[in-house]
């Protein structure tokens, strides 16, 4: 448990700000016990997760105990507490899926990037959970990768996948690379 | 003298221009390109599509028209398009991505040469040339009320839902009054497609006569069955049908508030919605003084966070108000006390998208279709190993066999059937002996299965049933609130003894233990979603008792699905020297070769995901699959030492 290495520090930075943030938003937001599921949305959407000091936060603003928001933000699958990674990747295990095949799926992701369903990887590229069913069945099986819906998924495709985000990301990094020396020079 | 204009002649004015604009683009004169643009067509890439056709048309130069639709059901032949070149019918056209794009700019638009017949699925109007979509058996079983426009039209446009009679269905009730379309739609006997099937226009009166106001309608757009897709498409591709259907119910039953509970994970469902009612807004065809009457209408979305037993109305209240969202007892019934206390119908995204053409055709000819008992349409999302997969919209009463055969093509590369899971969750799995069953609430009931949301999934002789009915199990045990003892710790056990059993552990009295707990859970729970975890269970148990007794007596699993009772190997004899394929896919290095520079497969290091036997060439074939894995031969096989002069 000592070893905290420097992502968690990271994190740790990261959400003081965020917690920052939602301090600074709620004052603005209605105070109705009604807005509590609206508000704790809000907030996954802005940041991509709940951090347990902003459901303090929301509990204050709403006059509730932070036990009851806690209950409620866990009672629904969709609420998560602790960061996604920045290419999260939802393997689909509806009826159809499952039949197709999804379990493995999942497990090929989950052996290829060495996390367990509901993680995120160390350098926080990659976050994997299961989803129930995304609503295009008839592509069965389906893995949603950030917005985007991969239909007809093998195991085999899974590398594929994982290659081409990382192709992705190098040109993105090539770029970055060109650019700066000349924005360095200006 | 300044009459007020009558709602119709308000809707009049705002229809002219619609109109226009919608036969300018069917007399276009530059060719029309609509691509289906929903979830299914966008997870299919037809993003990729709709720049293929602006890169190829720009690249030839070409002048035409591209239009995104919604979806029309064919989800197996997704990306999809229609073209409308003029002096040609519409051609529909399948699995369009950026390449086959380029080839129908390139030998169709470009001079009207070519339509491609190699990727044509069928003209949408009768013509002499072309083989017409109607000229398919799918046609013959279909009747499109509710997915009438899907696909047909743009949903972001308003105009189009205008022209094609849109909100003539909302004029009407607010001239006609709330009492006569609660008489209308009780005569036409709409029974609620969420599920349970009850009569809609009860429900509307009850409220309506309900002393508390103001009153609420909900839309229930939770769709939470794992394999029920229909109402998102619905919500995606005709967006303002669903939104007339919950205005003219707010009007029967006097309600100044509408909301529509959309799921989480629908987010274009979503957008497209919102964006609907903004147009509608502006309009006047929802909001303040609809069409200049002094009926006024407060609409808004309230987004599900992924909680399946949300989709149970009194869950779906407590959720609003902001809390868990857990099932209460009934009485009372949200028609008389619902949320924050107030009368508040809730119906589901098909139920009101049906509402509009009861409104306008009237309930006669409602009552045309379908049986009697249950008239009108059932859509059900058809998929598994059926050859077309997809939404299919038919007349109550159209049997289970003419569905899956003449409508969705039949079981996948001419394998033989085995078993039709239907109603989701909370369904049964029908074996060939009930393929005969009609379509509608009570038929269905009686065989063990449900209509249920409208999910169907057709399985082959691949699926094991013990495992399908763990699978299930599996998901209503998660998506339990926890509420009631049976539904919370009785599942556990079910999904328990299921899972040994697919692990070939088991007893006789385990079979038993089954029955009786499955028979305490639905004595001992207060909602659906407990009442019905066990029908799955029940109809595999009953229907395909063999599976069950393959799994605990001989643990072997007959379909080759369970896997910890079956194991692959490669047939020596089979396989060719060196070609490899299979070392590749495999993802756990688990293939080695032999003494005799053949394959075979590590069962330490196998975790059995299948992908060898599809990277083995067709012409070699050479790999098995056998339950129980004690089966594999002995083939004598010894690992490959490489010594310096082999190298
Ligand atoms: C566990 C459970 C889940 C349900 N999910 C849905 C759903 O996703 N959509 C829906 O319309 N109805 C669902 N229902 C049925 C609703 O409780 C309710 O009967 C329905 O929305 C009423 O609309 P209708 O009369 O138009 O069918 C569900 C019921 C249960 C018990
Ligand atoms: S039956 Fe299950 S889901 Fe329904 S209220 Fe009881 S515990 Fe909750
Ligand atoms: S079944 Fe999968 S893990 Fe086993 S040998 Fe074949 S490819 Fe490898
Ligand atoms: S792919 Fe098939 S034929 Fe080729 S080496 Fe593997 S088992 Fe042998
Ligand atoms: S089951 Fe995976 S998309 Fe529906």
């Amino acid at each position: 448990m000592s070893d905290r290495c420097d992502h968690d520090q990271e994190i740790d930075l990261e959400e003081q700000q965020i917690l920052a943030a939602i301090e600074a938003a709620l004052p603005a937001m209605p105070t109705d016990r009604h807005q509590l599921i609206p508000l704790l949305q809000h907030i996954q959407g802005t940041h991509g997760y709940l951090p347990l000091g902003g459901i303090a936060l929301v509990a204050r603003h709403l006059k509730m105990a932070a036990s009851k928001v806690y209950g409620v933000a866990t009672f629904y699958n969709q609420f998560r507490f602790n960061p996604p990674g920045r290419h999260p990747l939802k393997v689909c295990l509806g009826t159809a899926c499952h039949v197709k095949g999804g379990e493995i799926i999942l497990e090929n992701f989950s052996r290829r990037l060495g996390i367990a369903e509901g993680e995120t990887t160390k350098d926080r590229e990659y976050s994997l959970e299961r989803v129930a069913c995304v609503g295009c069945c008839a592509l069965a099986p389906v893995v949603m990768v950030g917005e985007k819906t991969e239909s007809y998924v093998t195991p085999s495709k899974v590398e594929g996948i994982i290659t081409e985000i990382e192709i992705q990301n190098e040109i993105a990094e090539r770029a970055k690379e060109k650019h700066e020396p000349e924005s360095d020079t200006q | 003298m300044n009459q007020n204009p009558t709602p119709s002649e308000q809707l009049d004015r705002l229809r002219q221009p619609a109109k226009e604009s919608w036969h300018a683009l069917q007399d276009s004169d530059v060719p029309v390109i609509y691509v289906g643009h929903a979830t299914c067509g966008r997870a299919a890439g037809s993003q990729e599509t709709i720049e293929g056709f602006e890169q190829a048309l720009a690249d030839k130069g070409i002048a035409a028209e591209i239009r995104t639709v919604g979806c029309l059901g064919h989800c197996y032949a997704e990306p999809l398009v229609i073209i409308h070149y003029p002096g040609f019918p519409p051609l529909m056209y399948q699995k369009i991505g950026a390449g086959e794009a380029r080839v129908l700019v390139n030998s169709f638009l470009q001079a009207g040469e070519d339509p491609c017949f190699e990727y044509l699925l069928g003209a949408l109007e009768p013509n002499e040339m072309f083989p017409t979509l109607m000229d398919y058996p799918r046609y013959l079983y279909e009747k499109r009320v509710i997915m009438a426009h899907c696909g047909r039209i743009d949903p972001e446009n308003i105009d189009h839902y205008l022209a094609l009679d849109g909100y003539q269905a909302l004029a009407k009730a607010l001239e006609q009054g709330g009492q006569w379309v609660v008489d209308e739609v009780k005569a036409a006997h709409l029974r609620g497609r969420g599920g349970a099937g009850f009569p809609a226009g009860i429900k509307w009166e009850i409220a309506r006569h309900a002393e508390k106001q103001p009153k609420v309608v909900i839309c229930n757009g939770d769709e939470g069955d794992p394999g029920a897709y229909m109402d998102r498409t619905l919500m995606e591709s005709n967006p303002h049908q669903v939104l007339e259907g919950l205005a003219i119910a707010a009007l029967a039953v006097g309600a100044e508030r509408a909301i529509l509970y959309i799921r989480a994970e629908y987010p274009l469902a979503v957008r497209t919605i919102q964006q609907a009612i903004y147009a509608a807004r502006e309009k006047k065809l929802l909001g303040d003084h609809i069409l200049g009457t002094d009926f006024s209408l407060d609409i808004s979305i309230f987004q599900g966070s992924g909680a399946f037993v949300c989709g149970e109305e009194t869950a779906l209240i407590q959720s609003v108000e902001g809390h868990r969202g857990m099932p209460q007892y009934r009485p009372p019934y949200p028609a008389v006390e619902g949320l924050d206390g107030l009368p508040t119908v809730i119906n589901n995204v098909k139920t009101l998208a049906t509402v509009p053409a009861i409104i306008s055709k009237g309930s006669d000819w409602f009552k045309t279709i379908g049986t009697e008992k249950t008239p009108g349409t059932a859509i059900f999302s058809v998929v598994g190993e059926v050859e077309y997969p997809g939404l299919v919209e038919v007349p109550m009463g159209v049997s289970l066999e003419h569905l899956i055969y003449e409508v969705c093509g039949g079981i996948k590369d001419g394998k033989p059937f085995k078993a039709v899971q239907i109603g989701g969750p909370s369904g049964g799995c029908l074996p060939e002996s009930e393929l005969g069953t009609a379509i509608d609430f009570d038929s269905l009931k009686q065989a063990g299965a449900m209509m249920g949301s409208g999910g169907m999934v057709v399985m082959n002789a691949d699926a094991c049933m013990v495992e399908v009915a763990r699978y299930f199990v599996d998901f209503t045990q998660k998506e339990s609130c926890g509420k009631c003892t049976f539904c919370r710790i009785g599942t556990r056990h079910l999904l328990a003894i299921l899972e040994d059993f697919t692990k070939g552990v088991g007893s006789d009295d385990d079979l038993q233990e089954l029955k009786s707990l499955s028979e305490g859970i639905i004595k001992g729970s207060l909602c659906s979603l407990g009442k019905t975890a066990p029908n799955p269970v029940l109809t595999t148990l009953k229907f395909f008792p063999d599976e069950y007794l393959a799994h605990i007596h001989e643990q072997r699993c007959p379909a080759m699905m369970c896997r910890a009772l079956t194991a692959f190997y490669i047939d020596l004899e089979a396989c060719a020297r060196g070609c490899d394929a299979c070392v590749a896919c495999c993802p756990t290095e688990a293939i080695f070769t032999t003494s005799n520079r053949k394959k075979a497969i590590d069962q330490e290091k196998c975790v059995k995901c299948g992908e060898c036997v599809y990277a083995c060439p067709p012409e070699y074939d050479a790999v098995r699959r056998v339950s129980p894995p004690g089966m594999i031969p002995d083939q004598g096989i010894k690992p490959l030492v490489e010594t310096k002069e082999e190298q």
